[in-house]
């Protein structure tokens, strides 16, 4: 089939097999490999991109169903400078083998809209906000990405300083 | 993967038309199919892509709310008069899966998710729910995440959601449209089917039949409560969850709607637990009671011992906190 896609800001016409996933579409077609393939099931969040700024899991979604949608992956969100996020992830020390980042961060780029937009989450003690980023907040909001060297002390602090940042 | 035709409906009797085809099958945030479609636990030679129907909007109606089969589960959760009037739905919906799969994951999708049985997903071993006949390698295996009530010889898997068990608990309803392009509505309690000998068929759709909404008539209770026990804090499924819906009046209850999920192969409810609650003034006896009413008949297969203490504990805890 052909498609086009949209992968930060740049359109993309390929000749894709219906089964092919956004995820392979990025590595395999595009050669966009900061996107990474832990699982391929859902369960761990490396996978991750922004599909019209939310994130989603790119290994659980087909990519012709993606025709039209801006699509932002790990690749995209710097433009010369790091993001803020990125940024953070460098100075806590955010990884140890990297495997997970680039999911980590397009992960904590929505979530931090997601908080803006006052989204309340599994902990947040009443759903009518406010909600603050607490240490429970910030683990449920980040349950989706694992990190297989738990990194996390340095992710949450990442998170938390990019945060400041923005606010 | 097997191979498979993808095609984008335009409109809903386009969908349905498809949908009827031969091995077809819908696809809405894909979530739970492309799973079972990579482990060829399910192989539709078609694909019929439901999210570019206008089916994404939440409506208000006759007092309560129409939710479009294809709003993530993201929004409806986020949504400020679900927040404020069914909090229940909310709750149900954080507590699944993560935030990357709740943007993508649709409300008609996660009523029709299948059973996360582990032998369910393996095709080397039999599993009636996959290939009818086959025999079920979960009685005699592994039954940590398996039912206690509603089973049968046959099959002893349980539904997975979250939501739907909020949904049975508030009284929602279904509405399907179908090839024909006659649109009819299920309550939560007449939509879903017990094993009995045919656990392959798990609702009452037919082929083609699509989800178009799902109903939220106004709340009969404010007192809303979920609770949702799992493995790990987060980004796991239920091992029993509870969804209450309870209204108080002069220190009686006046309004009981009790949802559990972990429990059953459908969002369980038990009209003898809603009826023994009815009218009565909340008590530590009486919510003992109802946990007895609740499991009795409750056959458990060695790993899903655990679940009746669970329960035991669970449902007091919860109507105590949801009539306080
Ligand atoms: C790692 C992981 C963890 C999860 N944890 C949880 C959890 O804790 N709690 C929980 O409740 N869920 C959990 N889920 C499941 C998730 O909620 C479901 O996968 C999701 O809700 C399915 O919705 P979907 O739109 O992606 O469905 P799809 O995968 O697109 O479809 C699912 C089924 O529904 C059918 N279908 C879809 N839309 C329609 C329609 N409109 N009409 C008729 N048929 C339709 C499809 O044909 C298919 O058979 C988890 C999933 C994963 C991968
Ligand atoms: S419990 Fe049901 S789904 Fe699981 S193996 Fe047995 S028949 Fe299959
Ligand atoms: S690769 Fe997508 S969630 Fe693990
Ligand atoms: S840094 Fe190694 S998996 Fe996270």
């Amino acid at each position: 089939m052909q498609i086009t896609l949209t992968i930060n800001g740049a359109d993309h016409t390929l000749d894709l097999d219906p089964r092919v996933t956004l995820l392979d579409a990025l590595r395999d077609h595009l050669g966009l490999t900061g996107s990474r393939k832990g699982c391929d099931q859902g369960q761990c969040g490396a996978c991750t991109v922004l599909v019209n700024g939310r994130r989603i899991n790119s290994c659980l979604s087909l990519a012709v169903m993606h025709e039209g949608d801006a699509i932002t992956t790990v690749e995209g969100l710097s433009d010369g400078a790091l993001s803020p996020l990125q940024q953070a992830f460098i100075e806590h020390d955010g990884f140890q083998c990297g495997y997970c980042t680039p999911g980590q961060i397009c992960s904590a780029t929505a979530m931090l809209d997601e908080l803006a937009a006052g989204w309340p989450s599994h902990v947040s003690p009443s759903l009518d906000g406010p909600c603050e980023l607490t240490e429970a907040e910030l683990a449920e909001r980040m349950s989706g990405n694992l990190c297989r060297c738990s990194c996390y002390p340095g992710i949450n602090a990442a998170i938390r300083d990019a945060k400041g940042h923005q606010a | 993967m097997k191979p498979f035709d993808y095609l984008r409906a335009e409109n809903t009797a386009a969908a349905c038309h498809a949908g009827a085809g031969r091995g077809a099958a819908f696809i809405a945030g894909g979530t739970n199919l492309l799973d079972l479609m990579k482990l060829e636990v399910m192989a539709p030679g078609k694909l019929v892509d439901v999210t570019r129907l206008g089916l994404d909007r939440i409506e208000e109606e006759a007092g309560g709310l129409r939710i479009g089969a294809t709003v993530p589960n993201s929004d409806l959760a986020a949504d400020t008069r679900i927040r404020r009037d069914w909090p229940v739905l909310s709750r149900a919906l954080l507590a699944g899966a993560s935030g990357q799969l709740r943007n993508k994951a649709t409300t008609g999708g996660n009523l029709l998710q299948r059973t996360r049985c582990p032998y369910f997903y393996d095709t080397d071993t039999p599993c009636n729910k996959r290939t009818p006949g086959e025999g079920c390698a979960a009685l005699g295996g592994e039954t940590r995440n398996h039912a206690i009530l509603g089973t049968s010889e046959h099959c002893i898997a349980l539904h997975p959601s979250d939501m739907a068990v909020a949904l049975r608990a508030l009284d929602a309803q279904v509405e399907v449209q179908s090839p024909e392009g006659n649109r009819r509505a299920y309550d939560m309690d007449n939509f879903y089917c017990l094993p009995g000998d045919t656990p392959h068929i798990e609702t009452m759709l037919e082929p083609g039949d699509l989800v178009t909404s799902v109903f939220l008539p106004a709340p009969k209770g404010d007192r809303q409560v979920y609770r949702k026990v799992r493995d790990r804090a987060s980004y796991a499924f239920a091992l029993v969850s509870i969804a209450a819906v309870i209204r108080m009046e002069g220190g009686r209850i006046a309004h009981a709607a009790i949802g559990f999920g972990g429990l059953a192969p459908q969002p369980w409810r038990d009209i003898e637990v809603d009826a023994t609650l009815t009218g009565t003034t909340p008590s530590a006896a009486l919510f003992d009671k109802v946990a007895d009413i609740l499991l009795q008949g409750a056959e458990t297969h060695g790993g899903d011992d655990f679940k009746i203490p669970l329960v035991r504990r669970l449902l007091p805890a919860v109507l105590e906190e949801a009539t306080a």
